[in-house]
């Protein structure tokens, strides 16, 4: 057992902020407007960073080598992950990224894989998951029969919620979805659900926005009725997507444990409380503000050690996808309550300046109300509890955790 | 010990009630919210119609002579519905600082047309740099003939866009939190040297940006003694804290009922997920949060009724202590509680989250107010 950095370690950690250094100066970040999720939406700097990322190969690393990994440990990742959140860089997409691809590496066709991992990895399109059916939330058990066999094609008749991130203001639907559909009666209901792949412009998809809460947070309603979806657009097996969508939900936690932006969070929380005036002192000088900063921090620290064993275990794991990671959905209910708390906080620090909620999003901070900080900050605050919900809820994860873990 | 309403408040408690039924479900509030105003004009007409306008002033000054007791069963319907029409910084504040120290000729001039509803109004008391503390004020009032001069910068005005009058403090002697030396106006919105940078807030309403560049008056804008205007503004943003967080039981209230509801039809698993006891007790939870902070509003405003001082103050921070806790509980737990759809802007849900989460930084929050219960 060791804590500090072995010295691969430190001189890995010297060339990540080397790299962000020079594709991502501190002159670009902060500034309102950059972190356009849509390939077709760029600010020059943010696709000069993800140009970067794909010549220096690090813009899917979580995938096996031989289909553009970066072949990082799990002391890499998180020193990747840590670094990067340090700077605010612009973010690779969880559904192609996070989801999809280690999925298709593992399980997709050989045709599969030519034609989607590439423009993945290099930035180029723009995927969303399917994820609920109306009636059928976290429950994939309960999907009903809505994709049939005719040939070599399904006709797919299912609505689905499907999120892809962006602002709800500069939203366009995504170019494909993944989602999972029954395509048989299994002898349990668990099987005869199977994972298909969908051309977003095919006939017969209308898509229809539902806003949501934030500005990084969207979905829309997609609705598909006798749309044709090739067999070649089933990833693996018929009627085995239970295995796939296990392997979807542990890689999407995995992606959204997001506590290296927490820890950015929190210092950003305690650098705005260092400046925000209060009865002749900073908010940071009122004891009871103090109390639940620390508290914040020592949690913090807690689940920074906790992802680090998760990740040593996510490597050690033979069979991903056969069996949940405990330790995955601990990190998982833990890090979005925490994420929420320092949202919280952030919100509370504002004062009244939690309050302004101007339609118009100022680009570059410029005509901010109140503090520049103050609207990104009640956004992150919406956005924040919706994460305890939309990737399998916290209670859905406690219930496995009792089953698993504890054997109740 | 006597709980029970009398039948005038039975009836503004069912008239109020009525209206949101009929007049003010979800939908069409969302579509006032959408108003250029922000509100609706046919709304207040309605209001100053049915007298609930003048509610809170004495009979002598045209009004109903309603006391804490009226306001806080006129806010928890009002927050049932989510109400956006501007009641709080017209009537409460603006109305409320005329009403507590207006000379007669204010009285006359303004709170006859606020009862009708033919003027609108706000109270600029928050800056940039005072975060909750009523006293920490850098906008001053120089003495100007018989006049003042105002300088400064309020912040987050709520009703600035639609205001016709604004209530301003300003500092006329002292330091910049001193206790003294704080003085109260009553001055026209469209004054010269007044600017405006007017938004919408998080929760739906509108407020706005004031600044103040060598603003004159006469000496008939001071309300109340100069220098001594910090008791009138505490009491007033004390009734402010009744009110805002009578809205916030209310809609405590709506969101566990319909958490209820939404659990007992909303199946997974192959049942009702209001089976499963852990949501149980959650909703179990979120319903003895109501009660304890129903509970307090009662205790806040009996004791206001009582007589203004430091029992009634001390009540009003339990009260609002309470809110913030329970409304912040609530909120975030029908939020969870409706899995996706709780994040959505087309469900009730997620309003009353935000509005809830609003109403404990109103005023102060929390911290504030646990700070203030424990010095008085």
């Amino acid at each position: 057992m060791e804590l500090g950095l072995r010295k691969q370690d430190l001189a890995f950690q010297a060339e990540v902020c080397g790299f962000i250094d020079r594709h991502w100066p501190e002159r670009v970040r902060g500034v309102r407007g950059n972190s356009a999720d849509d390939h077709r939406d760029r600010t020059p700097h943010v696709q000069a960073w993800f140009d970067a990322l794909v010549a220096q190969r690090w813009s899917v690393p979580n995938w096996p080598l031989e289909h553009g990994g970066a072949g990082w440990t799990p002391t890499q990742k998180f020193i990747w992950d840590r670094e990067t959140a340090r700077a605010e860089t612009p973010q690779m997409s969880v559904f192609g990224v996070a989801m999809l691809g280690p999925v298709l590496c593992r399980w997709g066709s050989q045709a599969q894989q030519s034609k989607f991992l590439a423009p993945i990895r290099e930035a180029r399109v723009a995927w969303c998951y399917g994820h609920s059916e109306p009636g059928t939330g976290a429950d994939l058990a309960g999907l009903g029969t809505a994709a049939v066999r005719r040939g070599d094609h399904y006709i797919v008749n299912a609505v689905r919620t499907c999120s892809s991130g962006g602002p709800p203001r500069n939203r366009r639907a995504a170019d494909w979805m993944f989602f999972l559909i029954r395509t048989c009666s299994g002898s349990s209901p668990s099987e005869g659900i199977s994972l298909l792949l969908v051309d977003m412009q095919s006939p017969g998809i209308q898509v229809a926005p539902v806003a949501a809460f934030g500005s990084h947070y969207s979905a829309e309603r997609v609705s598909l009725t006798d749309v044709r979806v090739p067999a070649g657009h089933r990833v693996g097996e018929e009627g085995q997507g239970w295995t796939y969508a296990r392997a979807l939900l542990d890689d999407e936690a995995a992606g959204v444990a997001g506590l290296a932006t927490s820890k950015k969070q929190l210092e950003r929380v305690g650098q705005i409380a260092a400046r925000t005036p209060c009865d002749g002192g900073k908010v940071a000088d009122d004891t009871a503000f103090q109390r639940k900063y620390r508290e914040l921090d020592v949690d913090l620290r807690g689940l920074e050690m906790l992802e680090l064993r998760m990740l040593a275990d996510v490597e050690a794991r033979q069979a991903p996808g056969s069996e949940p990671s405990i330790l995955q959905m601990i990190l998982k209910v833990r890090s979005t309550e925490i994420s929420q708390r320092i949202a919280d906080l952030m919100v509370e620090t504002l004062g009244y300046y939690a309050l302004p909620y101007p339609d118009e999003l100022p680009i570059d901070n410029e005509g901010s109300i109140g503090h520049d900080y103050a609207l990104a900050a009640v956004q992150g605050w919406l956005f924040a509890h919706a994460s305890s919900i939309y990737d399998g809820s916290s209670e859905d994860q406690k219930n496995v955790i009792a089953r698993s873990a504890l054997g109740l | 010990m006597d709980f029970s309403f009398s039948d005038e408040q039975t009836l503004l408690q069912d008239s109020i009630e009525k209206f949101i039924q009929n007049d003010y479900a979800f939908e069409t509030r969302q579509k006032v919210v959408k108003n250029e105003q922000g509100f609706s004009s046919e709304n207040w007409k309605t209001f100053a119609e049915l007298g609930w306008l003048g509610v809170p002033f004495p009979e002598a000054d045209g009004g109903f002579g309603g006391k804490a007791i009226e306001a806080i069963i006129m806010a928890e319907q009002f927050g049932k519905g989510l109400v956006v029409e501007p009641y709080l910084a017209t009537v409460v504040l603006a109305g409320g600082a005329l009403k507590v120290a207006g000379t007669a000729a204010q009285k006359e001039r303004y709170l006859t047309a606020i009862i009708d509803g033919s003027l609108h109004g706000a109270l600029a008391y928050a800056e940039p740099q005072g975060r909750f503390n009523l006293a920490d004020l850098t906008t001053t009032a120089m003495k100007d003939g018989n006049g003042y001069v105002l300088n400064g910068y309020k912040a987050v005005v709520l009703n600035g866009p639609s205001a016709d009058i604004l209530v301003v403090s300003a500092r006329s002697s002292g330091g910049q939190r001193d206790t003294d030396g704080v003085s109260l106006f009553v001055i026209p919105a469209d004054a010269k040297g007044i600017g405006r940078r007017d938004y919408p807030t998080v929760d739906a309403f509108q407020a706005s940006e004031i600044t103040l560049d060598n603003v004159k008056t006469g000496a008939d804008a001071l309300i109340g003694e100069e220098g001594k205007g910090l008791a009138i503004i505490e009491r007033v943003v004390d009734e402010g804290i009744l009110w805002v967080g009578s809205e916030a039981v209310g809609g405590m209230e709506v969101l566990y009922k319909a958490t209820v509801e939404y659990c007992k039809t909303r199946e997974q698993f192959g049942q009702p997920i209001g089976k499963f006891q852990v949501l149980q007790h959650r909703m179990v939870d979120m319903f003895m949060e109501h009660e304890q902070a129903k509970s307090l509003m009662y205790m806040a405003a009996m004791r206001m009724d009582e007589g203004y001082g430091p029992e009634a103050q001390k009540a009003v921070s339990a009260f609002k202590v309470q809110v913030g806790k329970s409304g912040r509980f609530v909120g975030q737990n029908a939020v969870q509680l409706h899995g996706g759809m709780g994040m959505t802007e087309e469900l009730n849900v997620g309003h009353y989250f935000k509005r809830l989460t609003m109403v404990d930084t109103l005023f102060g929050n929390v911290d504030f107010h646990l700070k203030r219960f424990g010095s008085l």
